[in-house]
């Protein structure tokens, strides 16, 4: 681990991906990146920079592009500087029929946002079209920063988002 | 029939096969043409483009032959309508997104999606939505990205990973999305990037430098040699017209495979440099004139007998480049020693030949090429191989990867792109120290025993875990060996260090071989360009003075083959100071610069490596032969010709030949079977000495500055691989010296001062500043190795 590495991933971050590696074996460290990816990202207001998926390459001892191919191919990780709370309404095709569009437009108007974009105050942030969250009975279903929020209507939407700080 | 040997059918012709083998192995074998465009016989299988599909009689699906394990009474069908459908269905998909740009697009003429589409396209199609496109990224001065041609194969990601030992390309994003890149802008680094060019069967990867200056159509493929590595990779020449377009490998299993390093793919853009010299021409009280050959010559003849009367021949030297043709130095030297001059050499950066007697025909690898991949372990000395040597190191890597024990004793920490089973890295005085260590280590877990003088060397070494390792990986290895590279070549002791390397090589019983430098080196050796040998090894019976003696003894007269001594040499600064100081030079080259405006009195046009025919001896001794592609430049003649007129000049017998191949035939009679035998000759190390204290130089030579053709050749100049002009220290020396990073330092060798940029390098060990030979900020400074001062300037 170059001393880089050590100033850009926290310790805190470096710790839980210390024990996530602990379940692999010592030659297949880079089972761990997703795991550490996820903290990286946390540590970081929700999105991933070049220099911390760098670091986290060092740490794991893979190559960088190795790690740019996993964070851009999961649509978990975000490479962007997006808003704190990320919305992710589900619009797979049970949602849908529970009326998924209406909740999406709603959140839309509410925030003055498209999906995909964040709020000007770096506050909210709607993730492009989400599949289905495993949640189906619930539908529509949202999640917002990892909690899922079912049966939604517009209000509950709006207690919801208006809840957050 | 061995238990492994099966038989199957395709298209109703049984074909014997091995067990293991992937289908498509066995249909390239037979002429049997199956599409492909992921498979790579270099490469591991991907199976992800699908255009393989063929039938297999009870498979319910058709199945691709690059994934298809072959097994005995398969039937397989490539040409059925089930395997035809298949093909023509994985088209429309590969078309839905690629673009139609064919007309101007490099590739075009030479695609081998063009090509299948041809064969399995349809007219029109059937996709109207839209076409993705994908923004470009500039990944360096070499490769030419066009992304949205681009059809995932992963040919070229593979490749990094397997071959390159350097993942830079990767596939990011997904679905639709997915993009072929750095995904950061970065220039990709490796020695070996270019052949991702090859590899890239779109245009997705195509040559910078070569970009819309030519239709593949107009290109006429010739065969050569590459001039820059003693490897003698297999190359052709893309030729249009009298110009060379681009440079491509050849294949050869025993040498390249099928591969190219960056360096003898690009450097052909020096030969069209435009300080390309294209008559000869005379200086006539301090100003250059035009004059025909005759005139040139005569004025030779004239000026170097002139030199000859007033002084003697002894005070005439010529130095001549390693990478010039058999015939050349054969020629050079027959003319040098026909004239009474024995002063002649090709081993430009080097300093210690106190041994030059007693070592072998030349400096040989020690086992064949292809074999490096067989090693169990070696120890590399002195050497940057991945740099100086990209298609050895590549073997090598292959050998690593096998689970060999490489094993380095550097300067410098360079970077290497396998695991090495041990590294140890001092200051070049401490190499030999090193060397004497791991004699030692081996000394004490072999029954090996060594003369009185060799113990006296290593009585106190110090021996530690790793010169115990490397021990035992040699001992242990039935197939080791023990190479020395450019760095111990330019070694100040390097007689001591080949002694101790062939010492710790005979009692662990490995092989003793060397990277050589240049393309033919071991051609220049056998050809009798030594000062100590005539052709064909032959000791001589008057030895002339070596390529340092020369410069440093200031003579009266010089002839230059190829080489600009200030750039070329191990004493930069003593070569230029010779060259002003001398009464006459006389400079076959190719190019003009300023310098050699300045110091020669006659400047003779000779073609560039693509302009003559000739022949290299590589470093494992194999003499490959090729013809020009091209003619010579203006009046530019192949060095060859020139070198016989100017025999005829001087009335020198012998001098009629008609051709390269009469030259070369005459040479190879006398060198008769090449062989070498490093093992047996060595001689008994002198007591290992310190130098004094204080700090150390160590050069290097990077790996695009190594010859005149290199350094001309514009895109490999923007590469990383050249020479910054800078002095490389370590933070530790920086903070020592309150210096940091792009700061000025005063640096002092000898009596001469210059001031150098700083560049912090954690490579360079602790004393040691690291400087990049054929700069021009540098050149005053002097010998490559040496005590050297540095201060704030
Ligand atoms: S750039 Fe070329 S070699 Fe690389 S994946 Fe795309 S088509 Fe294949
Ligand atoms: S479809 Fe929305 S959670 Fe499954
Ligand atoms: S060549 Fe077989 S799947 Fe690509």
């Amino acid at each position: 681990m170059t001393e880089t590495t050590k100033t850009i991933l926290s310790e805190h971050t470096r710790s839980e991906i210390d024990m996530w590696l602990e379940k692999y074996p010592e030659d297949r460290k880079q089972s761990a990146v997703l795991a550490a990816l996820r903290e990286a990202q946390h540590q970081n207001d929700g999105y991933l920079t070049t220099e911390l998926m760098d670091a986290v390459a060092d740490y794991l001892g893979m190559s960088n592009i190795a790690v740019y191919e996993v964070a851009s191919f999961y649509s978990m990780f975000e490479t962007q500087p997006v808003g704190r709370h990320s919305i992710s309404v589900c619009t797979n095709i049970s949602c849908l029929l529970m009326g998924s569009d209406d909740i999406v437009n709603h959140i839309e108007k509410k925030l003055g946002i498209k999906t995909g974009e964040s709020t000007a105050d770096g506050k909210f942030y709607i993730k492009c079209e989400e599949e289905c969250l495993a949640a189906c009975c619930g539908g529509p279903m949202m999640m917002i920063d990892h909690k899922y929020y079912e049966n939604l209507t517009t209000d509950k939407v709006d207690e919801i988002l208006d809840s957050l700080d | 029939m061995s238990d492994d040997q099966i038989t199957i059918e395709v298209d109703g012709k049984s074909l014997k096969a091995e067990k293991g083998q992937m289908l498509i192995e066995v249909t390239d074998a037979n002429d049997i043409y199956v599409p492909r465009f992921c498979y790579h016989k270099k490469l591991t299988v991907a199976a992800n483009c699908r255009m393989c599909l063929v039938e297999v009689e009870k498979a319910p699906k058709p199945l691709p032959a690059c994934a298809t394990p072959v097994m005995d009474g398969m039937i397989v069908k490539t040409q059925s309508k089930v395997a035809v459908d298949a093909q023509k269905s994985i088209m429309e998909f590969l078309l839905i997104n690629h673009p139609l740009d064919c007309p101007i697009c490099d590739q075009g003429g030479e695609c081998e999606l063009q090509d299948l589409a041809m064969g399995y396209g349809g007219d029109v199609s059937r996709y109207q939505e839209k076409k993705r496109v994908v923004k470009d990224k500039n990944i360096g001065p070499l490769i030419q990205t066009d992304l949205t041609r681009c059809i995932h194969c992963t040919r070229c990601v593979r490749f990094g990973e397997e071959v390159a030992g350097l993942r830079e390309m990767g596939a990011t994003g997904r679905g639709e999305n997915m993009e072929i890149g750095t995904y950061i802008e970065k220039s990709v680094s490796s020695e070996l990037s270019g052949n991702i060019i090859d590899l890239c069967p779109v245009g997705a990867l195509t040559s910078k430098p070569f970009r819309y200056s030519a239709r593949t159509w107009e290109l006429v493929q010739k065969d050569g040699i590459a001039p820059h590595d003693s490897v003698g990779s297999n190359i052709h020449f893309h030729v249009k017209g009298e110009r060379v377009k681009r440079v491509a490998p050849a294949e050869n299993e025993l040498i390249n495979e099928v591969w190219l390093s960056d360096r003898d793919r690009f450097s052909y853009e020096g030969v069209y440099s435009d300080d390309r010299l294209q008559t000869p021409m005379i200086k006539e009280d301090g100003s250059w004139k035009e004059v025909d050959w005759e005139t040139a010559l005569d004025a030779v003849k004239e000026k170097l007998n002139g030199v000859i009367e007033s002084h003697s021949a002894e005070q005439v030297g010529i130095l001549a480049s390693p990478s010039s043709t058999l015939e050349e130095l054969y020629l050079l030297q027959k003319f040098s020693r026909d004239i009474g001059v024995n002063n002649i050499d090709t081993r430009l950066r080097q300093a210690d030949f106190s041994d030059q007697d007693s070592v072998s025909q030349f400096p040989y690898l020690g086992q064949a090429v292809s074999e490096l991949e067989t090693l169990q372990s070696a120890l590399v000395i002195g050497s940057n191989v991945r740099k100086e040597q990209p298609i050895i190191n590549h073997r090598l890597r292959k050998a690593a990867l096998k689970g060999a024990a490489i094993m380095l004793l550097n300067p410098v920490d360079y970077d290497y792109n396998y695991p090495l089973a041990a590294k140890s890295i001092v200051a070049p005085e401490q190499l030999s120290v090193e060397l004497a260590s791991i004699l030692k280590a081996v000394l004490e877990t072999s029954d090996g025993s060594i003369d009185a003088e060799a113990k006296q060397c290593v009585e106190n070494a110090n021996v530690t875990d790793t010169h115990r390792t490397i021990a035992s990986k040699l001992i242990d290895s039935e197939n080791a060996i023990v190479l020395l590279g450019n760095t111990a070549t330019a070694h100040p002791q390097f007689s001591l260090l080949r002694t101790l390397a062939g010492l710790i090589a005979k009692i662990s019983k490995s092989k003793l071989g060397y990277l050589s430098e240049a393309a033919n080196t071991s051609g220049a050796w056998l050809a009798g360009a030594v000062p100590h040998r005539h052709a064909g090894g032959k000791e001589c019976a008057s030895v002339g003075l070596n390529s340092n003696e020369m410069v440093q003894a200031k003579l009266k007269a010089y002839v230059l083959l190829s080489v600009e001594p200030e750039l070329d040499c191990w004493d930069s600064r003593a070569a230029r100071t010779a060259m002003n100081d001398a009464e006459l030079v006389v400079s076959l080259t190719a190019y003009r610069s300023d310098e050699i405006e300045n110091y020669a009195d006659v400047m003779l046009p000779i073609s560039a490596f693509v302009e003559t025919s000739g022949t290299y001896i590589n470093n494992e001794g194999i003499s490959q032969s090729f013809a020009g592609a091209v003619s010579p430049l203006g009046e530019a003649r192949p060095a060859w010709k020139l070198l016989r007129v100017l025999g005829n000049t001087f009335n020198l017998d012998g001098f009629e030949y008609q051709s390269s191949a009469d030259v070369s035939a005459e040479a190879i009679k006398i060198i008769g079977d090449i062989k070498a035998e490093n093992m047996d000759h060595w001689r008994s190390p002198v007591a290992i000495e310190k130098n004094g204290a204080g700090l150390q130089r160590i050069t290097e030579t990077p790996m695009n500055m190594i010859d005149s053709i290199c350094r001309r050749a514009v895109s490999l100049q923007q590469t990383d691989n050249v020479s910054d002009g800078a002095i490389h220290i370590n933070t530790a020396l920086a903070d020592k010296n309150n210096l940091s990073d792009a700061d000025t330092a005063k640096v002092e060798q000898d009596d001469s001062a210059v001031n150098l940029k700083v560049v912090i390098d954690d490579r360079v060990p602790d004393d040691c500043v690291l400087i990049q030979s054929a700069h021009p900020a540098q050149v005053d400074l002097g010998a490559s190795f040496g005590s050297i001062r540095i201060g704030k300037a």
